[in-house]
């Protein structure tokens, strides 16, 4: 009899003790993650376009994703990229990065010497409801609605930077079998209303305004993400 | 002492020979006379000059990521391939002018052929595995508007819609500025301008070198069918 009250009185100390710790701990659950895919076009054999100062488009994406990937990763976002050396990628590989990553948005790199500014793509595939197992060629369907928003975010991102944007809609295989909010950046020279080129893609003060807008963006998508 | 009998066996041989040969090049001549009787190499018609028509070609902007609807009097010939090959001609010299808008090197040798094919409705399961993607919505009140008043049998092949299948040059792809939005202009203005001449041109598709391949210059999808509809003007779709 004397060890069972010994032994009652010691669970309820300890019922007592752990209590408070309980109720400290609830109110610090941790936020969904949040992460962010950086898809740098091209690579290897697959060189992309050859930019005015002689780099190739994919040199260019590469670069130009991980000046995002530390400006996102100073800002607490959590990075994960398809190519981070100058290696080919299958545009199906990309997706499937993107898919096992569970990203809330995802970015695909590119870079044209035709046309100005920042042209900003989402794929043209029909919105469609999300199904268990969606298509692999049409997987971005079921996500089209959030890409539209995305790039909607991203495009008063860098219309703030003071920069020329145009949103159009494509059809870019590896985007198409993405199932995240995804949007295709293609980064092209800013040129004066004359077509004379202000800023080139090889110049370090444009790549970066254009890196710091869209972690800007990102930034608000991520706050827009967690409100209730 | 060659015997006698064998001189008469020689004898016989040569004339026969002789005689063979003779026939040979009597009965040549008789085929070659029948063969130039048959053709008449007479001109049976004058070359004819076709008359000007005008065109409508939508005109890539690159400034602005635009399409420009342009008329141009155009000779144009009736045959709707010809016709076909001749305004896409047309456009892609305008892209090869030193002012272009839209800048791409070629001209109007780099569309090698268009043929046209009777159209499979998309979406009938025997599309192709690239469907078209563009403004779906928009896409299906063109088909659906066609297929209601489309003819059966034969006549749908008289009057149905139709697939226009490019060929382009090898050298035109490798020499097209690389990117998205450049690629998806010149495919969109080709789509544009061939349904804007030839209304019954619904889909297109493209080869390279008569082949398929899978972008144009590393970005814009070849290997898909692009419904012609996609790259009009709102105010041009027909309801």
């Amino acid at each position: 009899m004397r060890w069972t009250k010994w032994t009652l009185a010691a669970l309820v100390a300890c019922g007592l003790a752990a209590a408070p710790v309980t109720a400290q701990q609830a109110p610090s659950v941790p936020q969904a993650r949040f992460v962010v895919v950086l898809d740098a076009a091209h690579g290897g054999d697959e060189t992309g376009g050859r930019l005015t100062n002689g780099q190739y488009e994919k040199t260019f994406t590469l670069a130009l994703t991980m000046r995002l990937r530390s400006l996102l990763g100073a800002r607490g976002i959590q990075v994960v990229t398809t190519r981070e050396s100058d290696a080919a990628v299958e545009p199906e590989k990309r997706a499937e990065i993107a898919n096992h990553a569970a990203a809330q948005a995802c970015l695909s790199l590119h870079g044209s010497e035709s046309g100005s500014g920042v042209h900003l793509f989402v794929s043209s595939l029909a919105p469609a409801q999300p199904v268990r197992f969606p298509a692999w060629k049409t997987a971005q369907g079921a996500w089209v609605a959030r890409s539209l928003k995305l790039a909607g975010v991203v495009n008063s991102a860098l219309l703030q930077a003071g920069m020329s944007t145009t949103l159009s809609r494509t059809t870019l295989p590896a985007v198409d079998s993405m199932t995240c909010p995804a949007v295709a950046v293609e980064i092209a020279p800013e040129r004066s209303t004359l077509h004379e080129t202000t800023a080139g893609l090889g110049d370090p003060d444009y790549q970066a305004r254009v890196a710091t807008a869209l972690a800007a963006a990102l930034v608000e998508w991520r706050t827009e993400a967690r409100q209730p | 002492m060659i015997p006698r009998y064998q001189k008469i066996l020689f004898g016989i041989l040569l004339v026969a020979s002789v005689a063979m040969g003779v026939t040979l090049w009597h009965l040549r001549q008789r085929a070659h006379e029948r063969l130039i009787a048959g053709q008449d190499s007479a001109p049976t018609s004058a070359p004819q000059i076709a008359p000007s028509e005008r065109a409508t070609l939508l005109v890539a902007n690159d400034s602005d990521g635009s399409l420009l609807t342009q008329f141009l009097s155009l000779p144009l010939p009736a045959d709707p391939g010809a016709r076909a090959r001749a305004v896409l001609g047309k456009l892609l010299d305008l892209y090869a002018a030193p002012d272009a808008a839209h800048p791409v090197p070629g001209g109007a040798s780099s569309v090698t052929q268009v043929f046209l094919l009777p159209a499979v409705e998309i979406g009938s399961g025997a599309a192709t595995p690239a469907k078209p993607k563009l403004a779906d919505s928009r896409a299906v009140v063109i088909l659906s508007g066609e297929s209601s008043a489309r003819p059966s049998g034969a006549l749908s092949q008289q009057f149905g819609p139709q697939l226009a299948v490019v060929n382009l040059t090898g050298s035109f792809a490798a020499s097209h500025p690389s990117g998205i939005e450049t690629e998806m202009l010149t495919v969109l203005s080709i789509c544009g301008t061939l349904h804007a001449n030839l209304p019954r041109v619904t889909q297109v598709r493209f080869l390279v070198d008569g082949a398929q391949r899978p972008t144009l210059a590393g970005h814009a999808d070849l290997t898909r069918t692009y419904l012609a509809a996609d790259a009009m003007p709102a105010e041009e779709i027909r309801p």
